[in-house]
């Protein structure tokens, strides 16, 4: 960084401008043939730029602009504009097909977990980083073994633990088997959040009299803030957006999380015929996640990138 | 610190780690006992038989149609999309026109907008993704073969997921379109870690873009794109190809078993066939594929580890 100068040309000499492309000061002979394939190069790669970004949000935008159409115009012609806003398509989708329930079932099951992920896993995380007894590593291992475990081979005999304990198809059922499968990577993150936290405030408030118990919840806890946030983030979109763990433990009509009920709407629509009504669904469980993303934008790429970069 | 050390050291990891064990290494364990067995998961009685199911696995054409599209799913397509990723987060990065008085390096105009948009479909579930797309590859009333009528290419109407050919790779795009943000904005923050003066030094000497990114962006990013590559293919192999194939295909797993893969066909053993013992099986065939694919892909790149 410190060869370059706002100013050009500091030497007299026509020393290493090369770095500079745009500089109006005489340049020496290879500069310009690379210049001249650069600009190639850059419209090329800044098209592809700009053609995904359409890719991206093109979809998203059909989906939207979709759910205001009445259903012969979705058939008839998918990228018309709709002729008026249905606004009753939401309405719709909200009480006949049952999405404000789906919407409450996902709404108990993901805030509960999340609590419930982020207390467990902060214990276990706090203890397994910060004390030394024989097993910590073993257990350490046996909670990060489950990361990289194919979930559905777990679950076929999960499926009959869960029945025999009369928790199948249950909201608490449910609850305990997303705290459990959300606990390794919460504690593999958390662990070495924890480590990192300097020791010396814990030993004070331990010489002054507190237990080991008020020292977590009152002096670890809220100094293990930004990482409770990271991991909270990724775990609330894993919750939110989790399709495998319901269709397998959840089949109750009634007790549907909104992912599960969108995917059973879209092949009971397949009778009934409420195109509209489905994409008005679509869009109603897409915004909530995308709104929060744009609001908490850095908050949320931080969440999800942290752990994979460890 | 030692007074009453170890009664909290247990009341700490009692609750989580009993509900871990509970929900998910006893289930685990139970699966590779199961595997021995005939047990059907419609009756509580069963008998071991050895290694019958795992012969019949062997001979099981479906299983090996599976087994051969989950290896396409953690191979093929994190090679695409991280391929993609890295082209993005370099352009994003690097790659912008050296602007006067500018740093040396710097990403294209606009690049914090591309960060935020690539990432959309990250935070949305793969299921509605899924069902988004099923309906834009929809031969008919699609979006996607209707914009090709629109622009003259009525002869070019594929079936898109009706297609035994063309339907697996029609799922994988679904999969490669919601992570490639996710990859961009990982290796932009690696990017950003990568000192300035090894770019200086390198443009001094006269390196164009391209070996800027293959000399010096990628061997020193290499760490980030191999636990990438786990990171996908444990995923593509696991719950992200369940909900993709399961939701989008017909059958599903269908035209013709042309998208099946591991994951889905434990699913559909144990919960629709009630052959619970044998998908335990093929179960454990996806354990093994996938601890062999994170041991293979991280051998793959120790050779080429960097300090700087």
């Amino acid at each position: 960084m410190t060869t370059t100068e706002p100013t050009a040309p500091v030497p007299a000499e026509p020393g290493p401008p090369v770095a500079k492309g745009d500089a109006p000061a005489p340049r020496p002979a290879p500069a310009p043939a690379r210049e001249r394939t650069g600009g190639v190069l850059n419209v090329f790669s800044h098209g592809m730029l700009v053609l995904w970004a359409f890719m991206v949000v093109m979809p998203l935008l059909w989906a939207v602009m979709t759910s205001f159409k009445n259903d012969r115009s979705i058939f008839s012609s998918p990228w018309a504009l709709p002729d008026r806003l249905h606004f009753e398509n939401w309405a719709r989708a909200w009480t006949d097909a049952n999405m404000s329930g789906y919407f409450l079932n996902t709404v108990l099951v993901v805030g509960f977990s999340l609590v419930g992920t982020l207390v467990l896993g902060s214990m276990a995380a706090y203890v397994l980083a910060r004390f030394d007894f024989p097993g910590n590593r073993l257990i350490y291992y046996l909670f990060i073994g489950g990361m990289s475990f194919p979930i559905m081979l777990a679950l076929v005999p999960l499926f009959y633990v869960v029945n025999n304990m009369g928790l199948l198809n249950t909201i608490h059922g449910l609850i305990l088997v997303y705290i459990a499968y959300s606990l390794p990577f919460t504690v593999f993150f958390l662990t070495a959040f924890f480590r990192t936290l300097p020791n010396s405030i814990a030993e004070a408030a331990f010489v002054d009299g507190a237990s080991h118990s008020r020292t977590f919840f009152q002096i670890m806890l809220p100094m293990a803030k930004p990482g409770l946030i990271s991991v909270g983030i990724f775990n609330f979109l894993g919750q939110w957006n989790q399709y495998m763990l319901p269709t397998v433990l959840n089949t109750d009509p009634d007790k549907r999380v909104l992912t599960q009920g969108l995917v059973q709407l879209a092949v009971s629509q397949g009778y009934k015929g409420d195109w509209s009504g489905l994409f008005a669904g679509l869009v109603m469980a897409m915004l909530p996640v995308l709104a929060a993303y744009i609001i908490f934008q850095r908050q949320v790429v931080q969440g999800l990138t942290a752990g994979a970069l460890k | 610190m030692q007074h009453g050390k170890y009664r909290f050291i247990v009341g700490f990891l009692a609750v989580p780690l009993g509900l871990y064990a509970l929900f998910v290494v006893w289930p685990f364990i139970q699966s590779i006992y199961y595997s021995f067995t005939d047990w059907t998961g419609l009756s509580p009685e069963f008998k071991m038989v050895g290694l019958d199911n795992y012969r019949r696995m062997l001979d099981d054409e479906i299983f090996w149609k599976s087994l051969q599209h989950s290896l396409m799913f953690a191979v093929v397509l994190p090679l695409v999309t991280l391929g993609l990723a890295l082209f993005f987060a370099f352009m994003i990065n690097v790659g912008g026109r050296r602007r006067r008085g500018g740093p040396v390096v710097s990403g294209v105009r606009g690049s914090s907008f591309y960060k935020i948009v690539y990432f959309f479909p990250q935070v949305l579930s793969i299921a509605i993704v899924a069902l988004l797309f099923a309906f834009a590859y929809n031969p008919d009333s699609g979006a996607i073969n209707s914009l090709l009528r629109g622009i003259g290419l009525d002869g070019l109407q594929p079936l898109w997921l009706g297609d035994p050919d063309l339907a697996l790779w029609c799922v994988m795009a679904v999969l490669v379109w919601s992570m490639v943000g996710f990859f961009v904005v990982l290796f932009s923050a690696g990017m950003a870690s990568i000192p300035t003066d090894l770019y200086e030094a390198a443009l001094l000497d006269g390196a164009g873009r391209a070996t800027t990114f293959f000399r010096i962006t990628l061997p020193l990013l290499w760490d980030t794109v191999q636990s990438g590559w786990v990171y996908m293919g444990i995923l593509a192999l696991g719950a992200e190809s369940f909900a993709v194939v399961q939701i989008m295909t017909t059958g599903p797993g269908g035209p013709d078993y042309s998208t099946t893969v591991l994951v889905l066909y434990v699913y559909q053993k144990a919960f629709r066939d009630g052959q619970a013992a044998y998908a335990t099986t093929i179960g454990v065939a996806l354990l093994i594929v996938t601890l062999a694919f994170a041991a293979v892909v991280m051998r793959l790149g120790r050779r080429e580890r960097l300090e700087y």
